[in-house]
């Protein structure tokens, strides 16, 4: 076993004591959304989306909206508490652990957060019915890749604050408004010209339209190795910035 | 800091309580206490943790109704005055509960205004405040990272913002470190020197020896001893004490061999404790006997002797 | 001859303005630019959502039948309710959240009550802060709904009281929730419960659209009875609904105060 393992079995050690709380911020509070807007407001949306039924277009981008929640949940508080409050990072670092173990031992916990919650909502969209294509099995994998694209930069976020007022302002003012215009609920077709660049300048619309893509069966086209390779590309700028903001946190 | 001491008109005692109760469900922390404090005075309360210091405190600071028994503070009741009587206390809890998101002077002049104090007064005094417990030069720093003793300072400044006439400490310096504690002790001295009346709780002998005019020894919720630190001493033990250490693994074999030398022989796991009137004769006495401890000490009894022989040498906890 | 016989801590209200309101001031010495942050995000997450759902799932929606058979466009559906349920999470976060940090992690309260202050009045205090603070969201969200079009400046100036009357009724809420609770892990289940009231209390959709006993579960929720006064006064649309809406947001606000003032009591006063 390598380092990042023992660091990523404390954190499962952990887990066996909060799960249960955790299942109602994963999996009950999107099934919540599902119903309330999917089946709810859906039932006046009487055209549709692009063909199919509002709840069968919405459901994949709330799959990609759960993933980056729960990636965004466990990268935040849980991290700050490591550095500030009950300071795990240090004694972690007090052992033989070097600064890469600890920071890929607890990403690839969040990782295991992200695919759990991820599982769990897709039975559920199988059980209404809203998964049209077997390329389905995919949506772990993109999960994987917006949970890993978001946790990593905003781990680094969190280890260059000591408040978690800032926290509250990160999901105030980042979180919140790329949920609401990523294209989960409307096309991002219908956003001025300006907030559509946004939307893609963030992370979160591709793993959007990915999703779509696989629960649908649409044809992604060549677009979607540029998307792939965009998510990418967040998960290894992120992944730097947050080594960099843990060595600066941790060794002093 | 000059302290505007006020003569309590028409109260002989600033605390009386008679046969004080306080439960907790089946717990019984405070089991009938009697208790007088006067005007001017410095008054402990000691006792191992869990002897109803602090639930006596507690009850006396009007934030935790008695279960029974008569309580009067600065003449009035607690259960019907509550807020009269707090207008004029001063509390340093055990705990410092300062504001972390106020500054050391922002948490002077806020709780100043929980009395009603107009924020002008509030300032000046508050200024004063920090200067007198040597923390001016930090009034605009956060509270957090100040250390144990300043923050400690802190909560007793904040203590005197409404310059009370009864001032409310549990255990000051517990926790600190030696100079810590010496300037905190030098402060409160001072406060006594003004005349304000002290009451104060605390587990550390040098500290009552050191503050209190008149103090109570409490165990199991009960009070065990009364009197002035050296009245305590006289009663409660002999005036001098000599510690022997025996090169054994078993100091009691030693005992029968140091019978009637002074009043009272106590054998502990590392030593011999021999309660005498005279230690150097005793010591005398003892080599006489042909023992050759291995380390001997002769030194005053302490109200530390009075204490671990009223409430025992087991661990409290 | 009958004389009151209440013992006289109970009927005292000497001070009793004076302190709460220095246990407000203490907020306002402790506002920092991170809460500033904090608090201008709080403004900003009903207009996001007006934006997102209101006008962006609105464009797919197009017009919404009331009960009544009025047809409103959806956003202005939507609008009064974002601004109901702001009022409400804006109470809820500065009495459950702050409020129970300030209780049981800073131990503020405990400092406070060596003064002359009561647990009722730090209660009352609090409730006064939050509303402020509410206020302010509310009237900010009101002038977004005259400028967009979605109510007349006169609707707006008469829900500003009632989004105030949801604020305290929720503060207050909110405050004896924090005297039952037992600790931080209890955050997420009332994050859970404010969501669910958020998306099922006729705030996106008509309660008429949920199955019968469904729509009777939603109709006595608080938030529903908020939504439907606010919705009502913006719409123009008052009836004998919204009166019994105000009563019912007026009953929540007493029980919750005296029951939030024993509890602090007896948490606090052992």
């Amino acid at each position: 076993m390598t380092p990042s393992a023992y660091v990523l079995e404390y954190h499962l050690v952990n887990y066996r004591r909060t799960w249960r709380s955790s299942v109602l911020s994963s999996l009950v509070l999107p099934l919540l959304t599902m119903l309330g807007f999917g089946i709810g407001v859906g039932a006046y949306v009487t055209g549709g989306v692009g063909g199919y039924s509002y709840l069968e277009w919405m459901v994949p981008g709330l799959i990609a909206t759960t993933a980056m929640q729960t990636a965004i949940g466990e990268s935040t508080w849980p991290v700050l508490s490591s550095f500030e409050w009950v300071k795990v990072y240090f004694a972690q670092a007090a052992a033989p652990l070097r600064i890469g173990d600890i920071l890929g031992g607890h990403l690839a916990f969040m990782l295991f957060r992200v695919l759990l919650s991820i599982a769990a909502f897709l039975l559920v969209a199988f059980a209404f019915g809203t998964l049209r294509s077997a390329w389905a099995v995919a949506v772990p994998l993109i999960a994987l890749l917006v949970g890993a694209a978001v946790a990593a930069p905003v781990a680094a976020y969190t280890a260059s604050v000591t408040s978690d007022s800032y926290l509250a302002i990160l999901i105030r003012f980042a979180v919140l408004p790329m949920s609401l215009f990523s294209g989960v609920f409307f096309p991002i077709e219908s956003l001025p010209v300006v907030l559509r660049w946004v939307a893609y300048v963030l992370p979160l619309w591709h793993g959007v339209d990915l999703t779509r893509a696989a629960t649908l069966g649409l044809d992604p086209g060549p677009g979607a190795v540029w998307q792939v390779l965009y998510l990418v590309f967040w998960c290894a700028a992120g992944w730097s910035l947050a080594y960099w903001r843990y060595q600066r946190r941790l060794v002093i | 800091m000059s302290y505007p001491f006020r003569r309590v008109e028409g109260v002989n005692s600033l605390i009386h309580a008679r046969g004080l109760v306080k439960r907790f469900g089946d717990f019984t922390a405070v089991d009938g206490i009697d208790v007088d404090v006067q005007a001017g005075e410095a008054f402990g309360f000691l006792g191992p943790n869990g002897a109803g210091k602090s639930s006596t405190m507690r009850m006396i600071g009007c934030v935790s109704p008695p279960t029974g028994g008569v309580l009067r503070i600065l003449g009035m009741d607690p259960r019907r005055d509550g807020p009269r009587i707090r207008a004029r206390l001063g509390v340093c809890p055990q705990l410092d509960n300062l504001d972390p998101e106020l500054t050391v002077l922002e948490n002077l002049t806020t709780y100043a205004r929980f009395f009603g104090i107009p924020r002008k007064v509030a300032r000046a005094r508050a200024a004063e405040l920090l200067d007198f417990v040597q923390l001016g030069e930090r009034a605009g720093s956060k509270v957090e990272p100040l250390s144990g003793g300043m923050k400690r300072r802190l909560t007793i400044a904040r203590a005197l913002v409404n310059e009370p006439d009864l001032v409310l400490l549990d255990e000051p310096t517990t926790g600190l470190d030696p100079q810590a504690r010496h300037l905190v002790w030098e402060r409160l001295f001072r406060l006594k020197q003004q005349g304000v009346t002290l009451v104060l709780t605390t587990h550390y002998m040098d500290e009552a020896e050191q503050l209190c005019d008149r103090l109570v020894v409490m165990d199991g919720g009960r009070i065990v001893a009364e009197g002035s630190p050296r009245a305590l001493i006289d009663t409660h033990s002999t005036r001098e004490v000599v510690e022997l250490r025996f090169a054994t693994d078993d100091q009691g074999t030693y005992a029968g061999k140091l019978e009637g030398i002074g009043e009272r022989i106590e054998v502990l796991p590392d030593r011999v404790l021999l309660y005498v009137s005279d230690g150097d004769g005793a010591l005398a006495e003892v080599h006489r006997r042909s023992l050759s401890p291995a380390g001997s000490l002769v030194r005053r009894s302490s109200l530390e002797d009075v204490f671990l022989h009223l409430t025992g040498r087991t661990l409290v906890d | 001859m009958l004389t009151l016989a209440l013992p006289r801590r109970l009927v005292s209200f000497e001070g009793m303005g004076r302190r709460s309101a220095a246990v407000a001031e203490r907020n306002v010495a402790a506002l920092k630019t991170a809460y500033w942050l904090v608090m201008l995000g709080g403004l900003l997450e009903p207009v996001l959502y007006l934006f997102s759902i209101g006008v962006g799932v609105g464009a797919l929606i197009g017009e919404i039948p009331l009960p009544s058979g009025r047809v409103v466009s959806y956003a202005e559906f939507v609008a009064p309710a974002m601004l109901a349920s702001s009022a409400m999470s804006g109470a809820l976060s500065e009495t459950t959240f702050n409020f129970f940090g300030k209780m049981k992690f800073m131990r503020l309260y405990e400092g406070m009550l060596a003064t002359p202050v009561r647990p009722i009045e730090i209660a009352l205090g609090e409730l006064a802060w939050a509303m402020a603070r509410g206020g302010i969201y509310s009237a900010a969200f009101l002038v977004i709904m005259v400028a967009m079009d979605l109510t007349t400046p006169a609707r707006a100036l008469v829900s500003f009281p009632a989004t105030m009357l949801v604020g305290f009724a929720f503060g207050a809420l909110g405050m004896t929730i924090s005297t039952l609770i037992r600790g931080w892990q209890d955050f997420d289940m009332i994050g859970a419960g404010q969501f669910a009231l958020f998306l099922f209390s006729g705030t996106f959709v008509p309660a008429t659209a949920y199955p019968e006993v469904l729509r009777w579960v939603v109709e006595v929720t608080p938030l529903y009875r908020a939504v439907d006064l606010i919705r009502g006064i913006s719409l123009g649309s008052v009836g004998v609904t919204q009166l019994v809406d105000v009563l019912y947001l007026l009953a929540m606000l007493a029980v919750c105060l005296v029951v939030a003032g024993r509890r602090m009591e007896r948490l606090l006063c052992k």
